[in-house]
């Protein structure tokens, strides 16, 4: 990107010195090309045919840096929506498919996300919505030469996924996160007629599973097939069509097996795909015998380009050495379901010297995160989760210790989720002064409201520690004891920060108007049980245009200022969920169950359940308020 | 509501014709709260009594929290239980006597009367709780391993707390409860 910009400057008889700029945005792939781009703009404008600035617009793949170009001038504008190749939508309610038609007709992949984060927690109702059908139906219309679909917490149904297997020839890529309302059957139908799939990806989605034929109808003459992630199935499938699948993909990176594909099948799969990139296992649990043992440890290692794994459901210890041929080599590493103890966990780990990122249960403990903080100084990711999130006191050794020792021992660390019985402000502290790289946060204490364990003080100031200290942050999720406070230190220092989770915290009103009025990047909040009103949502009301969307439940948001925001903001969507029955008899001073804000240019939807309203559209409604 | 019900059928821990004692009734430990609202839903009624004596006290359970998928909820009874959300808690049953076990998916069931019906069905026996009074109502008692391992009686603790230690269960004859 930069010789060509640097050559056009020249070819222009300019002598513009071309260096990187700070790069005002956050793509890390793209560090300051846009800044190059626009030093250049005046001699450029005139200078060039539109076939050049095409060539050198296809270079930008960030499609911040794409909506930028498109603010410059109305001929850039038509250019660039001419060219455009991807499109992200991150909240499927804030545009309609006819408008993303009508601006980028040349689109090969579309990506849409669908329901709140919180319905990943059942915060959200059955049938709220986020139906997907209707997109299809536009995007089969308008995009025939349409290559990829990737959806996330969408309803996609078995007419959905017939549709999409039927409507484009050239269809490529299929990922599907976090959705549901689908069966086997849609994805037989897939499987049928997609006959250049290279990737049908099912990242933790609910499927009815109808049978497990559907691997069956890829035909024979299908041999594309790149990534197939079929881990979230919990019906078997054939092993010989499985293993024919494999034996006829010669491209075939990623395997996800389902927990039905028995350990001891393992290896011939693994022999007839020793290219694979990236393999999760299915159930990892057999009779103990050293021909399986051998086979498996065998096919292990004839696999040199491995560094993934994952799968590893009901472990059986004994089996795990069968991996550590490919350990060196791990980048990534899942496992989340292997109830195995912190030893058999630290042997891998040990072995495992450029992982990058880490999956585990709380099993690990202390002891298995100071292994990890000593073996995998490349470490990126670090995610533990609790095995047992019900009980008061699951008899595991994971404290706040282990973070911090991961903190300090891996420079690179720069995502946490780390679910634990205890915290401390004094470890926060330590954590954020250790890692200041740190972008995501995320910290879970299963119990609401606990105080920081050593002072029972709250954790005030060690989340203000976090954000004033990792001035990188963009995702943070708290949890424990907390008051305005530490709102307040978000509000003043957490500039960077794009998403914020709040639980059980806050005092009053004034907690949530620091995050709104101080956080300037700020693009996704979600809050549940604080006691956050109307005050401060009222007050702070234009901000929300400038966010994707506001999810506020069982705090203490009154139904009157629900309608007077719909009302007064025309471009946002401000829906009421709410399961009452006489939900037109509470007063205005009721407090909702649950709102969801979000911007929208394609307005009111009609596809709601009864338990949603979208408030303020109506004018009878107004005229109750004064 | 599931606590009158095991109130009624007067379960006891001891043997038949131990002293009568109540379960200790204890709270969880909770946080310093200077936040008073409890404006969280409670998915269940469960209250936080525990007893002392038992396997580590279930947390009463709130919608959602903790922040953890579905799917994950389940990894200890994982064996049992299919991985995805909403798609059942499968346990063996095993009955003395009987040639085979069988199982049964608890979630299907909303308390302790169902259960035992469905058990009634299932074995074709009468399989009653035991109460003081009148000691074992049939030839049969249900019991159930928990997490621990450790066999226990049913009907002892509140449903939701049975649905997530019960790993098993074992319907005995109640000439051998009496006895062990």
């Amino acid at each position: 990107m930069r010789w060509m910009t640097e050559r056009m400057a020249a070819s222009a008889g300019m002598d513009i010195p071309v260096f990187p700029g700070p790069g005002h945005h956050q793509d890390p792939q793209d560090p300051g090309d846009f800044v190059v781009f626009q030093r250049l703009l005046p001699a450029m404008a005139y200078s060039f045919p539109e076939e050049v600035f095409e060539h050198v617009l296809s270079f930008l793949t960030s499609q911040k840096d794409r909506n930028s170009v498109s603010l410059v001038c109305k001929s850039w504008y038509e250019m660039e929506r001419w060219c455009r190749k991807r499109i992200f939508v991150g909240n499927c309610y804030a545009v309609n498919p006819r408008i993303m038609i009508r601006r980028f007709p040349e689109l090969k992949s579309v990506e849409l996300k669908g329901k709140p984060h919180f319905a990943d927690f059942n915060l959200v109702p059955e049938g709220w919505g986020g139906f997907v059908l209707p997109w299809i139906v536009e995007i089969a219309k308008g995009y025939p030469m349409l290559e990829e679909i990737k959806l996330k917490r969408m309803v996609v149904t078995d007419d959905c996924l017939e549709l999409i297997s039927k409507a484009f020839r050239n269809f490529k890529v299929l990922i599907l996160s976090s959705c549901e309302g689908f069966s086997t059957d849609g994805l037989a139908a897939i499987a049928a007629n997609c006959r250049n799939l290279r990737v049908l990806d099912l990242r933790e989605c609910e499927v009815e599973e109808l049978s497990g034929h559907w691997l069956s109808h890829f035909p024979d003459s299908f041999t594309s097939l790149e990534t197939l992630n079929m881990a979230c199935l919990s019906t078997e499938v054939s092993f010989s069509a499985l293993e024919r699948l494999v034996s006829r993909s010669p491209n075939l990176k990623t395997l996800r097996l389902n927990r039905n594909v028995p350990l001891e099948k393992l290896s011939k799969l693994l022999q007839r795909a020793p290219r694979l990139v990236d393999f999760g296992t299915g159930a990892y649990s057999a009779e103990i015998r050293s021909d399986v043992y051998s086979s498996l440890a065998d096919a292990f290692s004839g696999c040199k380009k491995l560094n993934s794994l994952s799968g590893f459901w009901d472990v059986v210890p004994a089996y795990l050495p069968a991996v550590y041929s490919v350990c060196s080599r791990l980048t990534s590493l899942n496992l989340s379901y292997a109830t195995v103890q912190s030893p058999d966990l630290s042997k891998i780990i040990s072995q495992c010297h450029n992982l990058q990122r880490l999956v585990v249960l709380d099993y690990i403990e202390d002891s298995g995160l100071d292994t990890l903080a000593m073996s995998c100084k490349d470490l990126r990711e670090l995610v533990v989760f609790p095995s047992d999130p019900f009980v008061a006191d699951a008899n595991v050794q994971l404290t706040e210790q282990g973070l911090v020792s991961v903190s300090q021992g891996c420079s690179k660390l720069q995502s946490v989720l780390y679910f634990c019985r205890q915290m401390s402000n004094s470890a926060l502290i330590s954590i954020s002064k250790n890692r200041p790289n740190l972008t995501c946060f995320r910290l879970c204490i299963l119990e609401p409201r606990a105080p920081d364990y050593l002072t029972l003080e709250p954790l005030d100031i060690g989340f203000g520690a976090i954000v004033e200290n990792c001035k990188q942050l963009t995702r943070l999720s708290m949890s424990g004891l907390l008051t305005d406070r530490v709102f307040e230190y978000i509000g003043t220092h957490a500039k960077k920060l794009d998403m914020l989770s709040i639980a059980f915290a806050g005092e009053s009103d004034l907690g949530l108007h620091h995050v709104l009025s101080g956080c300037e990047s700020l693009r996704k909040l979600e809050i549940r049980d604080c006691p956050f009103g109307d005050k401060a949502l009222l007050a702070n009301a234009s901000k929300l245009e400038t966010m994707r969307s506001l999810w506020m439940s069982s705090c203490s948001v009154s139904f009157g200022a629900c309608k007077l925001l719909g009302h007064k903001m025309p471009r946002l969507n401000v829906e009421v969920i709410d399961e009452r029955e006489n939900l037109n008899s509470l007063p205005d001073s009721a407090h909702v169950e649950k709102v969801y804000i979000y911007r929208t240019v394609s307005g009111q939807r009609f596809d709601m359940p009864d338990f949603v309203r979208i408030m303020g559209k109506d004018r009878d409604e107004m005229s109750n308020l004064s | 509501m599931d606590l009158i019900n095991f109130e009624a059928t007067e379960l006891r821990l001891g043997l038949p014709g131990s002293t009568d004692e109540q379960p200790e009734i204890k709270s969880t430990p909770s946080p310093v709260k200077t936040n008073k609202r409890s404006s969280s839903k409670m998915d269940s009624s469960v209250p936080d009594e525990q007893d002392s004596s038992r396997s580590p006290p279930a947390k009463t359970q709130v919608v959602g929290w903790p922040p953890v998928r579905s799917y994950r909820k389940n990894i200890l009874q994982g064996k049992k239980s299919e991985p995805e959300s909403g798609s059942g808690m499968y346990v063996k049953v095993s009955m003395d006597g009987a040639p085979y076990l069988r199982k049964v998916d608890l979630k299907v069931y909303k308390g302790y009367g169902e259960l035992m019906k469905g058990l009634q069905e299932m074995f074709k026996c009468i399989v009653g709780l035991y109460s003081e009074m009148e000691g074992y109502k049939s030839e049969y008692a249900p019991t159930y391993e928990d997490k621990d391992g450790d066999w226990m009686l049913v009907g002892d603790v509140p449903w939701d707390m049975f649905l997530t230690s019960c790993t098993r269960l074992r319907i005995m004859k109640s000439c051998d409860v009496i006895e062990s």
